[in-house]
Parts: C-alpha cells; structure tokens; sequence
C-alpha cells in the first residue's frame, strides 16, 4: 500500500459561485472524503485559502499570490493509500473540484524515503 | 426482626465491598508501593471477612464505613509491623525516615481515599500492558468486582481471569510503576490510555453478549463513576473527559429502551422513548458543553455529538445531514467498521439509499454480519430480492440468538 497524494487545481470558486453553491461544494467535498475515510484509506488533507498567499522568486523577489497567468491554482489536497495509481485515481475521479470545467486533480505518488520509490 | 431490616443486613456486607473495596486498596497500595498490591488487596479483603464474623454477633456498628476504615488501618499497622516488608525491603533505603515508620500512618481521609484512587487509575491504565488486562484490573481494583463477576463479563472463566490479573500485575511490578498522577508533560498521552480502558470497560456493558443484564449496567455505571473522578480533579478535567462523560451519559439513557425482557435486541425505531432516561440526557448535554470549550474536538466530542443527535427520533434531514458529517469527520480521526456501516446508513437518510448503495459497494466487508444487514436495510424498497439476499447472509452469519432474531424480523417484514 502506497500513499498518493491529490492535488486539486481549480479557479477560486468564491469569485464563481453564490454562497448556496459553495455550501453545497463543501457538503460534497466532505461527503468524497468521508468515503475515502470509510474505506480506512485517508491519511490527510487541507484547504489552501487563496488569498493568504505569497510566491518566492529567485533573488527573493515576493509577489501576491501564485496567480499571474495561471487560471488554475493549488486550492487544496488530499492523501490517500492506495494500492496503485489507478485505484488512487478512481478515489480522484470522485473529486467534487472536477465539476467545473478546466479543474483538474493531479495524482502524484508520495516517496516513501526507503530510496525504493 | 422484621423481614425488610434482615434483608437489608444481607445487602449491606456487598454494597460496602462494591463502594470501599477499592477505596481501602488504592490507599493502601499507594502506601505500601504497586510492588504490594496483592498485600493491599488481602488487607482489604481481610477486612470484610472480619466484618462478617463480626458483625452478625455484635450488630451492625453505627458508622459502618468508619468502622471498616478503622480495621483496615490496624491490620495495615499490624502488617507494616508484624510482616516487616518495612525491615526486608524497605528499610535500607528509608532509614532517615524512620520515626514515622514506627507509627506507621495509613491516611483514609476522603481527600487521600480521591488522591489514591485517581493515581491508580493511571498507574493500572498503563500502555505496558494489554488493554484487555487494563480493564480487568480496573474491574478487580478500582471497581471491586469479583473475580466471578468479571469472568462472566468476558465470557470465561475464573482461572483465566486470576491468571491474566496476576500476570498484568507482575508486569506492571517489573515496570516499576509509580502510582502518581503523570507529570504534565505526559499526562495527555497517558489520560488517553486511561480513557480508552474507561470506554472500553463501558462498551463491555453495553455491547456485551454475557446475558447478565445486572452486571452489564454495573459495567457502565462504574465506567462512568471513574470518569467523573477524573472531571473532579482539576489536572484531569479535560475537554475530552467530560466528551466522553457525556457520549455515556447519552447511551445508558437508552440502557432500558433497548432489550427486551428476555434480552432480545429492540430495535431503535421500535424504542419505546418513555424510556428514555431524560435526566442522562440532560447532563450529557452539560457535560458535552462543558467539554466544548478550547477548540479541542476529540473522537469522544463527535461521537457525543452523533450520541446527541441520534437521541432526537423525529427523522429529519437536519438530523441525519449533522451526523453523516460528524460520521466523516469521526472517520478521518479514527477509522473503525462500526463507524464506516453507520456512516453509510446515515448518508442514505441524508442523500438517499442509490447514493448509499454505491458507498456501501466500496466498503466491501465480506464476512461482517453487520455489512450485510446494512445492505438488506439499503436494497429494502429498492430492490426487495437482493434486501432478502443480504438479510439472508447477515442471518447466516448472526453471533447470537438475538441478533438473528432482529435480522429475521426485518427479512419478515420485506415483500419479496
């Protein structure tokens, strides 16, 4: 069993959608995550608030945010165990985040620091 | 002599053993060091058989307990004296402190009898040994079961049980453990071991198969007595103490609700809620919001919380929403079977039973009988066939006579 981390790119949806809207994005959100957790293979995740955000540049230069050009930003993950990329991309595929068009949840393998990944 | 006054002399010798057993042995133990507790535990039992011998001759004395307390220190007196573990053991290592060795003094004050019990909770709750052995001991010492008592809450027998006490306390001797409250330090950490055996000790009562409807309240109420020890102390008077305070106080207001006279199970939307004990209710709710304080939300927080929620019976979508959310919450902190089948079934009141069906598919317990009754209860009204299939397996599979019972009513009540 590895673990996977879910890392979900998607406009800020504050900008997008009524206060209904979002309510009914966290009941789901909650709803895809208590059924990874069910199924005894959450292992942790978080929101990253979109406007408590910096970006470090080389010579360290700061700007706001790490919006820019890019549409799609780091809103937020998750890390499940799972016994191969596809099963850890089928828990993805539930990921409420999808419903908008152009989001996107990226599934990446975490090392295990055994130097075997 | 009146019937009613005799029967009440026949009582009172167990009612005291019950309340000061383990009172007498924690004080002692924390006199003599856990290294004697086998001699703090045959003081204390001494002690009763001198009241039994006693009192039928010369009556019951006016302040029993008093009396009892008094015994107990003499023998322990005459023990420190007579014995001498004092001249093998300890002396060397004490010897500045000798005075007070001569009149050896055995503190049975409320506030020490507190102290002492409070400290062995943590010194018998410790992660050296099984958890299993920690409720056990908590059984014999700190609530004075007998040993018959508690081979029949585990379902064995009583050699067993002596071996697995006598054992766990060997253990804890080469552990050298202290009997103290932890520092602060590591206090957290070990007040969760403590609360663990409190809350196991408390399922043993209420999800035990032994058909002893007497001891399996018993089991509960001590669980909740040595709770509220910890909430009366002001270093242990944690948020989540009094969360789990509060989840037992919710449970055992339905302890009558929920069997029959015979045992069988009756199932919650069958409870009769007359029977429900309002006044648990209500300091469930204090002690839950007594604990709501500090921003710490525990597992015991939410599963009060699902406790509190569960005791509304008017099905609204408010209801179940608030415990399926609670049920995902509660799962990312501690996964368990029994969270994840109730999980499903609330989402299937909150979102509907097709929704809960597919998360049911994913869990895929074969073999747990409660899978299967969850999917019959899922597949009922939309698919009565595979409802009697599921049934069928959970029946199959059922532990007890109850159980199945239960289940063959609900495969009654479909119409295939």
């Amino acid at each position: 069993m590895d673990e996977f981390i879910l890392i979900f790119r998607h406009e800020d949806g504050s900008k997008i959608a009524s206060p209904e809207q979002m309510q009914t994005w966290m009941k789901q959100t909650m709803d895809w995550i208590g059924g990874i957790a069910a199924q005894n293979k959450f292992v942790g995740g978080n929101g990253l608030p979109l406007d408590t955000s910096r970006v470090v540049h080389h010579n360290n230069v700061v700007t706001n945010g790490p919006f820019g050009e890019i549409k799609e930003t780091i809103g937020g993950y998750v890390i499940v165990k799972a016994g191969s990329i596809d099963e850890a991309v089928e828990f993805a595929k539930g990921c409420p985040v999808l419903q908008g068009d152009g989001n996107t949840v990226e599934v990446r393998k975490i090392a295990r620091g055994d130097g075997a990944h | 002599m009146p019937a009613g006054l005799f029967m009440k002399k026949q009582e009172l010798i167990p009612h005291l053993f019950r309340t000061e057993y383990r009172k007498i042995v924690s004080v002692l133990c924390r006199r003599f060091g856990f290294a004697y507790i086998e001699t703090a535990e045959d003081i204390a039992s001494d002690t009763f058989a001198t009241a039994a011998q006693i009192w039928p001759m010369k009556g019951v004395p006016e302040n029993p307990v008093g009396w009892l307390y008094n015994v107990a220190k003499n023998k322990a007196k005459n023990h420190l004296h007579r014995k001498g573990i004092f001249d093998e053991k300890v002396a060397p290592s004490v010897k500045i402190e000798s005075e007070e060795f001569n009149e050896p003094d055995i503190d049975l004050s409320p506030q020490n009898i507190n102290d002492s019990q409070l400290q062995m909770m943590f010194a018998i709750c410790h992660p050296s040994i099984s958890v299993e052995s920690q409720v056990g001991l908590s059984l014999r010492v700190l609530c004075g079961f007998g040993i018959d008592e508690i081979a029949e809450a585990f379902l064995t027998n009583k050699e067993t049980i002596n071996k697995r006490l006598f054992r766990a306390k060997e253990r804890l001797r080469e552990e050298s453990i202290q009997i103290e409250i932890p520092a602060a330090a590591e206090l957290e950490k070990r007040l969760d071991a403590v609360l663990t055996t409190i809350y196991l000790l408390f399922s043993e009562g209420c999800y035990s198969i032994s058909g002893n409807q007497a001891i399996r309240k018993e089991l509960c109420l001590e669980a909740m007595r040595l709770c509220y020890m910890l909430i009366e102390n002001k270093s242990t008077d944690k948020p989540k103490v009094n969360a789990l305070l509060a989840l037992m106080c919710f449970h055992t207001s339905r302890f009558d609700a929920r069997l029959n006279d015979d045992g069988s199970i009756i199932l919650y939307d069958e409870q009769d809620s007359s029977l429900w004990n309002a006044e648990l209710i209500s300091r469930g709710g204090y002690f839950l919001n007594r604990g709501s304080i500090g921003g710490v939300l525990s597992k015991y927080h939410l599963e009060a919380a699902i406790a509190s929620w569960s005791i509304q019976q008017a099905d609204t979508k408010e209801k179940w929403e608030n415990i399926l959310q609670l049920y995902n919450h509660l799962l990312q902190i501690e996964y368990s079977p029994v969270a994840a089948l109730n999980r499903t079934f609330a989402m299937a009141k909150a979102n509907g039973k097709l929704e809960a069906i597919k998360e049911a598919d994913k869990l895929n317990m074969t073999n747990n009988r409660f899978y299967f009754a969850l999917l019959g209860e899922l597949y009922s009204g939309i698919d009565n066939n595979k409802s009697a299939e599921n049934f069928g397996k959970a029946i199959l599979l059922a532990k007890n006579p109850a159980e199945r019972q239960a289940m063959q009513k609900k495969l009654a009540r479909l119409e295939v």
